[in-house]
């Protein structure tokens, strides 16, 4: 039997594979490959960026790496995660957005009132009240 | 006053909602409903996250990342869940052919890098415990222990779940309750990957930067 049998030549089994067909999106080998090379060129550079000796400033640095992040991450979603704009009918991607509003909302929220909780609890650095 | 209908009449009202009820297989949301759960486990992921971006930097005259980090160990660790996903994907193909021996097999060396990958957390874990930078030592390190332990914790749950998976897939071959758990579970663990991605990269790399 052939391994590139798709289906219903395999007698009793052909029927449960049919079954398994319909569950959910999947991807095919080159979806796995495609994301697999491309994530270890996203995680390599990043590493290589802050071990070796790269003669960039620090800022520079921390955005490339992020932007790596956030690039890979997408790959993953795609490629890994097999999302696409159609899965579930979309709701996949809309509880996706939605989650990630959250997080920005989360993320954004806490460093910023933390950081201007932190400036005006500083002992030394008194802001003037008016009274 | 009140007439009842006729047969007629009934038949002939307009139903404004859908009447029959069609099937819904079994399980035929799970799949939606366990990427549901996933997002809210990301939120607890944001919230660990935002703790870290807050606290991050205070060291308690501590140690602090520079100190503690080994950027080679990550990167192996890094390599260990990276090599897990595309094994994982390679599990899911031989599943969709029906090959189960070809299935367990991927399934086995997914478990073999995730433990791989616990061994080396747990080992950067107690070298750091050993050198005192406990959790208890400043705010950075609680906040470490806590994100980065929640994500070796996870994985520690994928790796029971698969292990059991492989139990469930040997006693019962790849039906279509087995299928649908494969893919619960290949969801988890690509999922898991991408929130490797924002530990080894806000965690890690951008400690070492500052």
């Amino acid at each position: 039997m052939s391994s590139h049998t798709h289906g219903h030549a395999e007698g009793a089994s052909g029927h449960e594979e049919g079954l398994i067909h319909g569950d959910g999106p999947h991807g095919s080998l080159k979806d796995y490959l495609t994301g697999f090379i491309l994530s270890v060129v996203l995680t390599a550079i990043p590493f290589w960026l802050v071990m070796g000796e790269v003669s960039w400033s620090k800022q520079t640095i921390a955005f490339v790496i992020v932007a790596f992040a956030a690039v890979q991450m997408i790959v993953h979603m795609v490629y890994f995660l097999h999302m696409t704009p159609k899965s579930e009918d979309g709701w996949t991607l809309t509880s996706l957005v939605f989650t990630l509003i959250l997080v920005v909302i989360t993320l954004a929220g806490s460093l910023w009132v933390m950081y201007h909780m932190d400036s005006n609890m500083m002992p030394k650095h008194q802001v003037s009240q008016p009274l | 006053m009140g007439h009842a209908l006729t047969p007629e009449q009934a038949a002939a009202r307009t139903v404004f909602y859908q009447a029959d009820e069609h099937d819904h297989e079994a399980g035929g949301s799970t799949l939606l409903g366990f990427w549901i759960y996933l997002m809210s486990d990301c939120l607890i992921f944001a919230v660990l996250f935002a703790i870290y971006g807050v606290v991050g930097g205070n060291y308690a005259a501590g140690p602090a990342p520079k100190d503690l980090f080994d950027l080679s160990l990550v990167a192996l660790n890094t390599a260990m869940l990276l090599f897990s996903s595309i094994t994982y994907g390679f599990a899911m193909l031989s599943s969709y052919r029906n090959k189960v021996a070809a299935t367990q097999a991927w399934l086995v060396v997914t478990g073999l890098f995730g433990a791989a990958f616990l061994a080396i957390e747990l080992y950067e874990f107690a070298h750091m415990i050993h050198q005192g930078a406990t959790p208890q030592r400043s705010a950075f390190l609680s906040a470490f222990f806590t994100l980065v332990g929640t994500h070796g914790l996870h994985v520690t749950f994928g790796l029971v779940w698969l292990i059991t998976l492989l139990v469930q897939i040997g006693k019962h071959g790849l039906n279509r309750a087995n299928a649908r758990r494969l893919a619960c579970l290949s969801l988890f663990w690509h999922f898991l990957d991408v929130i490797w991605i924002g530990v080894f990269t806000f965690v890690y790399l951008m400690g070492m930067l500052r």
